[in-house]
């Protein structure tokens, strides 16, 4: 079995031969690496789908290459939208940044009487590795690489709803700019965060918390509504 | 300079960090990965504390289940401190905002925190968060430590502790990305660097960077470690991948059955115990299972979900419906850098240690589950404070560069040694190696053979060196310091099991297979200095 690894140093995809059978996609880099071309670079660590540390793209898809089982042919990158360091491995600092800017922690303790449901509230969310892989897969890091992004809004969303936290506003207002906003809602994220997080959803959440806080969609209020370019007069009668 | 460096950024680390800076220390956390990537997130089942959230349980009781666990080798006043800071130490967690599993008994704060039965306890007692329990701390830890703006210094590999009059200055790392060796200097130092078991390579449940690097670094600066020999076997990891399936699916009801179904140990035992009735099956020719499919997918994916994913992903296994191929693997590790009751390292001054890199007498000879998570917690806190209270006093003088100098050295001698054999298949030899030889049960014929096959290795060492010769982002570099931390450790641990003619928790040899009381003591261990002699 073959698979192709982008390599930094030439920009040009190497060939790597790899034993048949089924085999992890980190395994088979530490094969690689131990028996073919030491040079090869990537990021390694539990192995076991927690740590967060080995998010690649395989044929354009972000995956955990421990948990991603290697096909003939697969051509496998580094993460979009972060600077790359060496072959797969990146640079997670700008990424990281994000989640102060987002200031996503608990602000201000109230002793709380949480519950069974309110648990559910964030049991997913807070399964978050910090993987990366939300943050390459978002289209809106092409154009604005200030965005707050998906998986720091999707922990500031974990804050805003426990029932510990006296104040949630200042979350809030934490993430209007480059925040809820500027998502497109594509559900890009969603769909390749190798733990089941729904940030979309999330998002979705807290531009309802926005809204109670009273914030508004900025894009929203400067369309136009209602003026004669229309061809119709809304308070006409009919 | 920096009040107090903290080494390693797992839990331990960042608690202590926070500790530190609360006390108003000026801190830097340095660490080879960033902050969350840590063993600590590996934890699963949960954290100890005598809550009685659950069922009657009491501070004592937790106190004597451990002191049982530890076989007569813990320090029962550690264990005191430790089981009685507990239950301040998840009110701690609580406030910090750690998302534990809640029961619905309309109660405040840290008395709604769901508790379940552990191993070699006598209550529901540890506190979790589904089977994501150090995950979710560690994360919350992080948020935490952002709030707080603590610095951190990522992809910092250590090199060795800055040691002048016995006591510590700084430390040397070197930076994984630019390829550059630096100097930190500090007036305290805080080890929080995690254990060795992945001495064990392939036969454990470790990460692959739990090498010992800071054990090792103190054994070189002069400082002891302790009860080595001491490794805990977890005793259900998968068959083929040793990836950790949690002790909760046995304090869930999980049955450990062998191929003819027949169940053969009380599940529930300590982790030594099980381990070795698991192993004594395996010597027989038996497969043996984890069976939880009576638990229904329901209660699984409500206790255990990260369980049943690794199980489907890595053996192709549903656990609601299939048995689950186990086999014990190396877990972690008990003994570590010897400290005394500040946490304070014998034999350094001013450098603490805490969490699995250390040995702070809590676990003795088999630590319990839910414990672990506990002392990262209650002693990260305690350790912080007691490094700033050092860093008042402590001189404010920067060590010279001698250090420094000696390192960047070894560094250029490395990238200039001719490679002519590759350490990578000596890392996997080392692995087999200590599973077979020093693993669930020993005798003494093959620790000797494993000490002379270990020496050969340090040996054979001599030539063995990098092929990538990249000067930045290195990893093969990396991997090589690595290896060679473990097989500066591997010594250590086959000596003081030799030493040992007995069998004590988790260390258990054939032809002594009792307690001896002559053994019930510490085995330590310190590298004489050259000018001493």
């Amino acid at each position: 079995m073959q698979i192709k690894i982008l390599r930094s140093k030439t920009n040009t995809y190497q060939l790597y031969s790899l034993p048949a059978g089924e085999i992890p996609l980190l395994n088979a880099l530490s094969y690689i690496k131990e028996t073919q071309d030491a040079t090869l670079t990537f990021s390694a660590g539990c192995r076991a789908s927690v740590c967060g540390t080995c998010a690649v793209r395989v044929n354009g898809r972000e995956e955990l290459s421990c948990a991603y089982k290697v096909k003939p042919g697969d051509i496998i990158e580094p993460l979009q939208y972060h600077p790359v360091l060496r072959d797969l491995k990146v640079d997670k600092h700008k990424s990281q940044e994000t989640l102060s800017k987002s200031t996503a922690w608990l602000h201000s303790f109230q002793e709380a009487t949480p519950n069974h449901s309110d648990e559910k509230l964030s049991e997913v969310q807070t399964d978050c590795i910090l993987c990366d892989a939300c943050y390459s897969a978002c289209p809106v890091y092409a154009v604005n690489p200030d965005f707050l992004g998906p998986f720091a809004l999707t922990r500031a969303y974990r804050y805003s709803v426990d029932k510990r936290e006296s104040n949630v506003k200042t979350i809030i207002d934490n993430i209007q700019h480059d925040g809820v906003w500027d998502c497109t809602l594509c559900g890009e994220c969603t769909a390749v965060c190798p733990k089941g997080i729904d940030p979309k959803m999330d998002i979705t959440m807290l531009r309802g918390l926005s809204v109670q806080e009273g914030y508004s969609d900025p894009s929203f209020m400067t369309q136009s509504f209602g003026t004669p370019n229309f061809g119709f007069d809304p308070n006409a009668g009919f | 300079m920096i009040d107090v460096l903290i080494i390693g950024s797992g839990g331990a680390g960042l608690t202590a960090a926070l500790s530190a800076k609360e006390s108003g220390a000026s801190v830097l956390v340095a660490g080879k990965t960033y902050p969350t990537n840590s063993q600590t997130s590996m934890a699963q089942g949960g954290i100890n504390a005598a809550l009685a959230n659950v069922g009657e349980d009491h501070i004592s009781s937790h106190i004597s289940d451990t002191i049982k666990s530890a076989h007569g080798l813990c320090d029962e006043d550690m264990v005191r401190k430790m089981c009685a800071d507990a239950p301040q130490t998840i009110e701690w967690l609580e406030n910090l905002g750690v998302p534990f599993s809640r029961l619905d008994n309309n109660k405040k704060g840290k008395d709604t925190i769901a508790q379940r039965q552990m191993g070699g306890a006598s209550a529901k007692r540890a506190c979790y968060a589904q089977d994501y329990t150090g995950l979710k701390i560690l994360h919350t830890l992080y948020d935490t430590c952002l709030k707080e703006n603590i610095d951190f210094l990522d992809e910092h590999y250590l090199l060795n502790l800055i040691v002048k009059d016995d006591t510590v200055r700084g430390a040397t790392f070197f930076n994984i990305r630019t390829g550059e060796v630096i100097q930190i200097n500090a007036k305290s130092v805080v080890m929080a660097t995690g254990g060795y078991g992945s001495l064990y390579h392939g036969h454990t449940t470790n990460a692959y960077g739990s090498t010992g690097d800071g054990v090792a670094a103190v054994l070189r600066a002069g400082g002891a470690v302790s009860d080595m020999e001491f490794i805990q076997f977890h005793p259900t990891a998968l068959k083929h991948s040793s990836i950790l399936i949690s002790e909760s699916a046995r304090g869930e009801g999980g049955y450990l059955v062998n191929e003819a179904g027949e169940r053969f140990v009380d599940e529930l035992k300590p982790r030594d115990e099980v381990a070795r009735a698991i192993f004594a099956q395996l010597e027989e020719g038996q497969r043996v299972f984890l069976d939880v499919r009576h638990l229904g997918e329901e209660k699984l994916m409500e206790l255990l979900p990260q369980e049943v994913e690794l199980c489907k992903m890595h053996e192709h296994v549903d656990p609601a419906k299939e048995l689950i191929p186990i086999k014990p693997v190396a877990h972690y590790t008990m003994g570590g850098i010897d400290v005394d009751y500040a946490l304070e390292v014998n034999g350094i001054k001013g450098c603490f240690a805490v969490g699995e890199c250390s040995n702070a007498k809590v676990h003795g000879a088999n630590r319990l589950g839910g414990n672990s998570l506990l002392e990262i917690i209650a002693f990260g806190r305690f350790t912080g404070e007691n490094a700033y209270k050092h860093a008042v006093y402590a001189s404010n003088k920067e060590a010279d560069n001698t250090q420094k100098a000696q390192d960047k050295a070894q560094i250029e001698d490395i990238y200039a040694q001719e490679n002519t054999s590759n350490f990578y298949p000596y890392r996997e030899l080392l692995g087999n190696l200590f599973y077979e030889k020093v693993g669930i049960v020993r005798e003494n014929k093959q620790l000797h053979e494993s000490l002379k096959e270990v020496i050969e290795m340090q040996m054979t060492q001599k030539s063995m060196g990098i092929s990538d010769k990249s000067k930045t982002n290195n990893q093969n570099l990396i991997d090589f310091l690595e290896f060679r931390n473990a097989l500066l450790l591997a010594p250590t641990i086959i000596s003081a099991a030799i030493a040992r003619d007995e069998s004590r928790g988790a260390h258990f040899k054939v032809g002594f297979e009792e307690e001896n009381e002559a053994f019930k003591k510490h085995i330590v261990l310190q590298w004489k200095k050259n000018n001493e002699e």
